[in-house]
């Protein structure tokens, strides 16, 4: 198998699936840190949902998926950060009524365009990275480039409104132009990641790889590069898996990355229990960690 | 603009109400003055919070005006002029964050936007944590610090933005005596080199010395603005937070075993 599995690497479709996914496995954990951080795990799902719309309305226009599911998850994400702000109740069911609306209105478009059939769709719902072209390439690494600009570039004001919106707005902090700064990259990593993992598993790659991260890192900046290595790692492994056992790609990363997260949580605790079950070093010369006043 | 003889004003709230579904606050004027130490008592429920709120414009008023710093807060731009210290560390989503990445979101009102870190950021966040004597933890996730711990990291965000007005929002509540003094301290530091305070607080304890100036709020409505109220004796209230150290414990076995 390993001389298949090299065979199928020098494949150059292979090559390029690898250098996507690769790109995707960075990208979507450095945004996904801030909607974690801000408890908004799923919103990346909901995102991908509606931006099936925009693919419906591409492959109905014979404009490209990728530009019109960029518009239409952009505008949805937009919305999702109004209703957000509100802060009401009743922003649940709108969301609801918004992300559901968002994968219906896709498979409606998708049956009207010309042509296209349920295969099509799958492509886009479950990832089609061995189909990716040089040009799908290019696209891809600009977009990642974007987000990484944003996400890596502007750490700590994006840190600081999610971590305390309101001290963010004291300090004179475009809060609302951040937020929506953060909601549009969230539209293009969905739509970036939609090529290799796909809309319904995108939000895994953003989420899973900074759970994983969280368990082992003390602060923020080491959260997110944890995560983009695990990330990387994810993407990387679960190419090589999926050429070897020919297993689709999206899901064969998706389920490295959950396995990535069970390896560092069964790490974790065994080092914790040893530490725990070792005997304590001398604690003369140690500081107490706390000490109770009266 | 100095028509009372004072300083001039940093903070003024002018006919001020809130109301969500019932009215907060009615016809609230409050102007806090350079220099002063301002403690905004009542109790649970009163407005205390929602007043102070409202200065800052995280609270929109339903009536009447705010101005920071001589400016109507539509038209304030200085938001580095001011320190806010909320009540507690919004809880996040679980992605830690260490000590000195808070603090260090205290200089973002100084930054350019984009800009990069500088010397003088690092010097100041160093000097905030050093004020309320957490240097030593800087590196330690916020979730593992006490209470205390934690509301000593918000001051020091506040003091690291070198703010001229700092606003807090109950930083004794539920805090350690060791906690109270560091911050006492830091609270007498900051007003000694020229800073200004309001602070809602549920009791003083040791702030006591340092107030200038107590505004009580009751039912929505301002009830005493003057000298501060003779403490009546806090640690007979049953609210008193009483912490004992705990001896080292060695529970008599059943066994009657030691």
């Amino acid at each position: 198998m390993n001389v298949n599995l090299i065979d199928i690497m020098s494949l150059p479709f292979m090559q390029r699936a690898l250098l996507g996914a690769l790109i995707t496995g960075l990208i979507a954990p450095s945004l996904g840190i801030y909607l974690v951080q801000r408890r908004m795990s799923l919103i990346g799902d909901g995102i991908g949902h509606i931006a099936l719309t925009g693919v419906g309305v591409g492959l109905l226009t014979g404009t490209s998926p990728v530009l019109t599911a960029i518009g239409v998850s952009a505008l949805g994400a937009v919305a999702v950060e109004l209703i957000r702000e509100r802060g009401r109740t009743s922003g649940d069911i709108a969301l609801a009524i918004l992300f559901y609306g968002g994968i219906a209105g896709g498979v409606f478009l998708v049956g009207l365009a010309p042509g296209k059939g349920s295969a099509n769709l799958t492509s886009y719902l479950f990832g089609s990275l061995l189909t990716t072209s040089a040009t799908d390439l290019v696209t891809i690494a600009i977009l990642g480039a974007c987000v990484l600009a944003v996400t890596v570039g502007l750490r700590p004001w994006l840190f600081a409104i999610c971590q305390d919106e309101e001290y963010a707005k004291v300090s004179g902090l475009p809060v609302r132009a951040l937020n929506l700064l953060l909601a549009v990259m969230t539209a293009v990593t969905v739509t970036v990641a939609m090529r290799s993992v796909g809309l319904l598993l995108v939000s895994a790659l953003m989420v899973v790889p900074v759970a994983a991260a969280q368990l082992v890192s003390r602060g923020f900046g080491g959260t997110m590069t944890l995560a983009m290595l695990g990330g990387v790692i994810s993407a990387g492994a679960g190419i090589l898996v999926s050429a070897g056992y020919d297993t689709a790609p999206g899901a064969t990363i998706v389920l490295a990355a959950i396995a990535l997260f069970m390896l560092v949580a069964a790490v974790g605790t065994a080092l914790r229990r040893r530490r725990r079950a070792e005997p304590a070093p001398a604690t003369a010369c140690d500081p107490p960690e706390c000490v109770l006043d009266s | 603009m100095n028509a009372d003889g004072g300083n001039p004003p940093v903070l003024e709230i002018k006919h001020g109400a809130v109301a969500y579904d019932r009215p907060v606050l009615r016809d609230v004027n409050l102007t806090v003055r350079s220099g002063e130490v301002v403690a905004v008592l009542g109790a649970n429920g009163s407005g205390k919070s929602t007043m102070i709120r409202a200065g800052l414009g995280l609270v929109p008023l339903a009536e009447g005006q705010v101005e920071l710093f001589g400016v109507p807060l539509p038209r304030f731009r200085q938001w580095k002029r001011i320190g806010y210290v909320p009540q507690r560390l919004g809880a996040g989503g679980g992605v830690p964050a260490t000590v000195g990445e808070v603090v260090s979101s205290g200089r973002l009102a100084r930054r350019g936007f984009p800009g990069l870190l500088r010397g003088d950021d690092r010097q100041a966040v160093a000097r905030a944590l050093a004020a309320v004597d957490l240097t030593d933890r800087a590196g330690d996730p916020v979730a593992s610090l006490s209470g205390g711990q934690q509301q000593r990291t918000l001051i020091a965000r506040a003091l690291a933005g070198e703010p001229d007005l700092l606003v807090l929002d109950e930083p004794t509540a539920g805090v350690d005596a060791k906690s109270q003094e560091a911050f006492a301290q830091a609270l007498r530091d900051f007003v000694r080199h020229g800073g200004t305070v309001l602070l809602v607080a549920h009791e003083l304890g040791p702030l006591q010395p340092v107030i200038t100036r107590a505004v009580v709020v009751h039912d929505g409505v301002i009830a005493h603005d003057g000298a501060v109220p003779h403490p009546a004796g806090h640690h007979a209230e049953p609210g008193h937070d009483h912490v004992h150290p705990h001896a080292p414990q060695d529970p008599p076995s059943i066994w009657g075993r030691e």
